[in-house]
């Protein structure tokens, strides 16, 4: 073991900070500190940066204009500050309606907001990872609020139709808000925000190699929500606290460097996800696609491996320098596995053991190589220590391997 | 990432003993693959009741693995009546301590030991399935329970979850298990009569908390109108009103709900 090599293959958990965004960043600490609200150069200076910066990122959303961007300080926050500022402004509807496969930032806020006496739709999932869309056309009623909605799941990749969501919902009652949570998206593909029926989306800029600490919320200028954080004027009045001038930079680069990326992410990154995917499925007999849908964003891949217990796979992995994350309970300390892959009902036999694998414009063909060559090494000593050997020969057999 | 020892480590990348062994003289298992882990434990043992080999099989995270890899280096040469007096924390400290949260590895493989001399003395391991089961999810007994919490000297309900997984999944024994924690830590005083607001409070409160959002999930709901001596005047809307179970609902849950966290002698009546 410890070869000094390090295959980071985790990049819906976070990314690398790009070199160009951290040279972006760092006059803003030392050089350019000043408060964007005061009244002299130093403090000029930086409002005059951070207005280029959310022109940039609301040409990362594809929005309207940049008073629509609210710079936060992460995608939790954002979802938060949407839903919750979406439903103080509005008290006569008491109905939500999201999926029980999103990110813990929006399920549990609702979650807390059944208790606050919010009437709740949790909508499943299909196998491949697919929103059932009639359910949650049907879910809605005359007191429904808000469709909460993620744009791409973080644990199989899979793409909701939220366009097409938005339109739907749109068209039986027009006063229904819709909020996106972006996260997983932004980056990956290109959104397009202005040309769609989405009321807000979040998105997080860790996700994107920008450093962690920093996110967006865009509210579409027709939609009134109101603040989380009450105190100064920053934000239009929507979310107090001087700006975080360095980190908005460098997202606003990051968001430069991503939008540029989008055709390589779609191209050589699915490239190399397709690679590793079906190299996996090929070596290794007791792997099984769990994110089989075709509409999934170009990086991720979640596969399961029966009979073998995620955490050490992922304990052996990372003796081979390799970085990725599992849906197992172990993991998490939770003792329940992965919500998303529950719902989508992937065997218990491949629950525990499911590993995702998210790439990057960084990762490299010699990468995905060096994974394909070592994750079926492992796979070979972990099969062994499992107490399911009839069941794994029967796999086996069943795969034409004996 | 959790901060495993050079000895748990040493054991997961290099377990010991891992396999079968043909014509076992005793098999234990211990877990399942639903709960997320498992160990089969097989031991050899010689006329003179001295185990001479011992392997496994775990289905596992990582402290799993070292659990029952250390397991079987403890047993081997030792008589099996030896064997049966380790407990899980020998198996923690062999290891150089657990995680709080990984506690119930070590508790795996203490419960196949168990299994296996059972097996070996053909005693019958199945007594306890006919008991009273305080975690449907890991189906953990409360007799197994009090013994954990006596042995390991466990105070708190995140005590519990850790040793023994119960209450970690879906959470809705964690009232029960509170109770029996509550019960052996401080034994039972007898509480102080309530007064009424107090009473109505509390009802109120376990209502809320306990049964209201379970019938919620089932598009149900439930809430107190009144309560007069030991008459508890509760409304069923939504689903129940409908449900033609709702009856069995009233009985067999919230009032046994409530007999058990207020008063035993509670009636409920629907209005």
């Amino acid at each position: 073991m410890t070869e000094s090599k390090l295959i980071y293959l985790d990049n819906n958990a976070t990314t690398k900070v790009d070199e160009k965004v951290v040279e972006a960043m760092m006059p803003y600490f030392s050089q350019y500190y000043g408060n964007p609200s005061s009244m002299y150069d130093l403090g000029g200076k930086n409002s005059k940066a951070v207005k280029e910066a959310r022109e940039q990122i609301k040409d990362f959303f594809g929005a309207n204009s940049s008073k629509e961007i609210f710079f936060t300080a992460s995608g939790s926050e954002s979802a938060n500050m949407a839903i919750r500022g979406i439903l103080s402004a509005d008290r006569t509807r008491n109905h939500l309606i999201t999926t029980k496969v999103e990110h813990a930032c929006v399920l549990n806020l609702h979650k807390q907001l059944e208790k606050e006496g919010y009437k709740v739709t949790y909508i499943g999932v299909n196998s491949a990872g697919e929103l059932n869309l009639d359910e949650l056309y049907n879910a809605i009623n005359d007191k429904t609020a808000l469709v909460s909605c993620m744009y791409a799941n973080n644990e199989t990749g899979t793409i909701f139709p939220v366009e097409e969501i938005a339109q739907k919902v749109k068209s039986i009652d027009s006063k229904i808000k819709m909020f996106v949570d972006g996260v997983q998206a932004a980056g990956k593909i290109k959104l397009d925000v202005k040309n769609t029926q989405i009321d807000m989306m979040g998105i997080s800029g860790h996700k994107f190699h920008a450093p962690k600490g920093i996110g967006a919320l865009y509210v579409k200028s027709s939609t009134l929500i109101t603040p989380l954080v009450i105190g100064g004027h920053q934000e239009n009045g929507k979310r107090a606290g001087t700006e975080n001038v360095p980190f908005i930079i460098g997202m606003a680069k990051a968001a430069e460097l991503a939008q540029d990326s989008l055709n390589y992410e779609s191209t050589e990154v699915k490239r190399l996800r397709d690679k590793l995917e079906t190299g996996l499925l090929s070596k290794i007999y007791n792997a099984r696609l769990n994110s089989c849908s075709n509409k999934r964003v170009p990086n991720t891949t979640n596969i399961g491996f029966e009979y073998v217990e995620g955490e050490l796979i992922l304990l052996n992995m990372n003796d081979y320098g390799i970085c990725a994350s599992s849906g197992s309970a172990c993991t998490s300390g939770s003792l329940d596995p992965s919500h998303v892959l529950k719902a989508m009902g992937v065997p218990f036999t491949a629950l525990h053991g499911s590993i995702r694998f998210s790439l990057s414009r960084y990762t490299t063909e010699d990468e995905i190589d060096y994974t394909l060559a070592k994750m079926p090494l492992i796979m070979d000593k972990l099969t062994k220590i499992s107490p399911f050997q009839k069941e794994l020969n029967d796999l086996k057999e069943r795969k034409g391997i004996i | 990432m959790w901060d495993y020892t050079e000895k748990v480590m040493d054991h997961y990348k290099n377990p010991r003993n891992v396999g079968s062994i043909e014509n076992a003289d005793a098999i234990g298992e211990a877990g399942s693959l639903t709960c997320g882990d498992m160990l089969k434990l097989y031991l050899k043992v010689n006329d003179k009741g001295i185990i001479t080999d011992a392997k496994f099989q775990t289905f596992g995270c990582g402290s799993a693995v070292a659990s029952s890899s250390i397991l079987t280096e403890m047993v081997i040469g030792k008589h099996i009546d030896e064997a049966r007096k380790i407990t899980n924390k020998q198996i923690v400290d062999a290891l150089g301590g657990l995680p709080p949260e990984k506690m119930h590895c070590s508790v795996m493989g203490h419960e196949a030991l168990e299994a296996a001399i059972a097996d070996y003395y053909k005693e019958d391991v199945n007594s306890h399935k006919d008991e009273d089961i305080v975690c449907h999810c890991f189906n953990i007994s409360k007799a197994f329970l009090e013994n954990e919490i006596k042995s390991n000297n466990l105070k708190t309900l995140e005590d519990v979850i850790n040793y023994t997984k119960a209450g970690g999944a879906c959470g809705r024994c964690q009232g029960k298990i509170q109770e029996i924690l509550n019960s052996i830590n401080s034994p039972v005083k007898k509480e102080q009569k309530l007064t009424k607001t107090q009473l109505i409070i509390k009802i109120n409160n376990i209502i809320e908390q306990y049964i209201a959002p379970e019938l919620r999930k089932d598009g149900g709901d439930v809430e107190l109108i009144d309560v007069q001596d030991n008459k508890v005047m509760v409304k069923l809307s939504g689903k129940c009103q409908v449900c033609n179970r709702s009856q069995l609902t009233l009985t067999h849950f919230v009032e046994a709900t409530l007999k058990q966290h207020v008063d035993d002698s509670i009636e409920i009546v629907q209005v």
